[in-house]
């Protein structure tokens, strides 16, 4: 991106003034280096953003932000919908409450050292990853409906998870105001034997050793410790949430016109918040997101199972589980006064600071997990928001590393059996159904997760709490 | 003539179709959603799914058609190899032939969230037509 086109605010903010059809600034987080190579694209979609209706403060990208599909991947945005703000499908994405899910095992390295092999192997067998997987059941309409509205609730009701897993999920595992009968026939059948299926593209599970801890007193609390192992679930809300994503996306571009909407691009349908298809929009990707969150839910079932067999000793506890596309209704303090707004984070983390009335209060003191999940030869970062008032663009972090090449130049850069096997002499155990997934996948295809991680922090959007590297990695 | 490409996107892939006609480009341009999945090669047209899909332009029919293909390779897990399209004005009615998916044989890459609006353009240029748009995988 050229320089010249922005005027920086401080070290890590870079502005793009109020010009022509916006009604607020545009706002990008990120260091020097970072900037000059993030995409000419990423600042044409936070200027696009910028020009929607009922749109406050600014519109916002994160340190990894690229180039997505009207917002950028790592665009935030926020709505007043007493002010004519809309709800934007391309805002939230395809693959609705894609999200990241961490569990602590209570095991440590010297554990885990003598059955790597065949845990790996036990994952990728019980685990349904790939293209065309099924899961290991197949939902009723009735059993359908009660997903979408109870979320992970839900499944802790059928016996796939504790009762305690449910305060460490966002919305405490359910999201309200889910309306299932907004969700198309379609979308339904897509999903019928999809669930507790991981899916593929970027999608996996790791296990992750704990190498780096920046902020004790936050580890503590988080309770990560050096050489502590963990499990890294990433994936979404199945065919479900791509269905409701393809469905509304079209008939906002239909009927923007109707609703007064000029659209600096097609892709940035949107509806009015106040309108019956904005409503119809939030109760359907309410109800992906439950599934979202029934579906990471399933997941750990199935992973502590696992551990059960081969490592009896461990105890699989939900440290946190955080999506990255949302629009979530919440309370912001803008110029002074407690504003209700509809956030739309699309590839981007909620970072609620210490305090946060929605944290449980094991967490509440230090303030809300922020899982950044990187590459699969790299590592993954746990980070903590900061306190509210002191933390920008509505209390929201990076999400990962953020690709720096296209799959299709990955694809003819590496091949995939190779990329396994340097990823195997570094000690990384990889495990996918496709090689061409994998060096679509490789390590060099993204950007360096601990750039965007530091200039998040630099930032202020979050702090650096723990670094985890991968052991092994279940690839869809 | 007609063919199909992938052109770069940042995170995603392009699927562009170009034939000498608007349906001939339509079909390879499904020829290219479904490449982005599996080598079209492996894939028998051993049995017929039909597609009708209706939207105000040609761009809009474009993603409605690439759609009801990512609908039925979900929905019913099968992929195709042979496509054929008709279109008259806003509709269009086609033929998908394909099979069952067999991850052995097909040994599927990756599956399509659904087909976006961006880089989307359906064109005629010079002799041939072009249909393209980026797909999220």
């Amino acid at each position: 991106m050229d320089l010249a086109l922005l005027t920086r605010r401080s070290e890590y903010e870079w502005e793009i003034p109020r010009q022509g059809a916006m009604r607020v600034p545009a706002v990008i987080f990120a260091s020097e280096p970072l900037i000059r190579d993030m995409d000419k694209k990423v600042y044409e979609q936070v200027t696009n953003v910028a020009m929607l209706p009922g749109i406050v403060e600014a519109s916002y990208a994160m340190p990894d932000a690229h180039w997505g599909y009207g917002f950028p991947i790592g665009g935030v945005a926020a709505f007043d919908a007493d002010e004519g703000g809309v709800i934007s499908a391309g805002g939230v994405g395809f693959d609705i409450s894609c999200g990241v899910r961490c569990l602590h095992t209570g095991l440590t390295r010297s554990h885990i050292t003598a059955v790597e092999g065949r845990l790996a192997d036990t994952l990728f067998a019980r685990i349904p990853v790939g293209v065309g997987s099924t899961g290991l059941i197949r939902l009723s309409a009735e059993d359908m409906d009660a997903m979408l509205t109870g979320g992970a609730r839900w499944a802790v009701e059928r016996g796939w998870g504790l009762p305690r897993d449910l305060e460490r999920i966002e919305e405490s595992g359910q999201m309200l105001h889910a309306k299932p009968g907004a969700v198309s026939t379609r979308a339904k059948t897509r999903q019928r034997d999809e669930l507790g299926t991981l899916g593929s593209g970027n999608h996996y599970l790791e296990i992750q050793e704990v190498t780096q801890l920046f902020d004790e007193q936050a580890a503590q609390c988080f309770g990560l410790r050096v050489g502590d192992i963990v499990v890294m679930i990433h994936c979404g809300s199945r065919g479900l949430g791509h269905q409701i994503g393809t469905e509304f996306l079209k008939q906002m571009a239909i009927d923007a016109p109707r609703y007064g909407i000029s659209l600096p691009d097609r892709e940035l349908a949107c509806a009015p918040i106040a309108s019956e298809l904005g409503q119809q929009y939030l109760g359907a990707m309410r109800a992906a997101i439950n599934c979202a969150l029934a579906n990471r839910q399933l997941l750990t079932h199935l992973v502590r199972e696992v551990f059960a067999e081969l490592l009896p000793q461990a105890a699989l506890e939900v440290l946190y589980d955080v999506s990255h596309n949302t629009c979530k209704l919440e309370e912001h303090r803008i110029g002074g006064r407690t504003r209700t707004l509809y956030v739309h984070r699309k590839g981007a983390t909620r970072a609620f600071g210490p305090g946060h009335p929605s944290l449980p209060d094991a967490l509440r003191a230090v303030g809300q997990p922020v899982l950044i999940g990187g590459s699969m030869g790299t590592g993954s970062y746990v980070l903590a928001g900061n306190r509210q008032g002191e933390s920008p663009a509505f209390s929201s972090a990076c999400h990962g590393a953020g690709r720096a090449m296209s799959r299709h130049q990955a694809h003819k850069t590496w091949n995939g059996r190779q990329v396994v096997e340097e990823l195997a002499a570094r000690g990384i155990v990889v495990r996918s159904p496709s090689m061409r997934g994998i060096a679509e996948e490789a390590p060099g295809a993204y950007k360096d997760v601990s750039a965007v991680v530091d200039a998040a922090e630099a930032a202020g959007l979050a702090r650096k709490v723990a670094r985890l590297a991968p052991l092994v990695c279940v690839k869809g | 003539m007609s063919r199909w490409e992938h052109f770069p996107h940042g995170a995603d892939v392009g699927v562009r179709g170009i034939g000498a006609t608007k349906a001939e480009a339509f079909e390879q341009a499904a020829l290219a959603l479904i490449a982005v999945m599996a080598d079209v090669a492996t894939i028998e047209a051993r049995e017929a799914r039909p597609v009708e899909c209706e939207a105000p332009d040609d761009e809009l029919l474009l993603v409605e058609w690439l759609n009801a293909i990512v609908y039925l390779v979900a929905a019913d897990k099968m992929l195709f190899s042979r496509f054929s399209v008709e279109i008259d004005g806003p509709r269009l009615e086609a033929q998908a032939w394909g099979e069952r998916l067999d991850p052995p044989r097909h040994r599927p890459a990756v599956e399509i969230k659904g087909a976006t609006y961006t880089m989307l353009r359906v064109a005629r240029e010079g002799d041939s037509w072009i249909a393209q748009t980026v797909v999220d995988v």
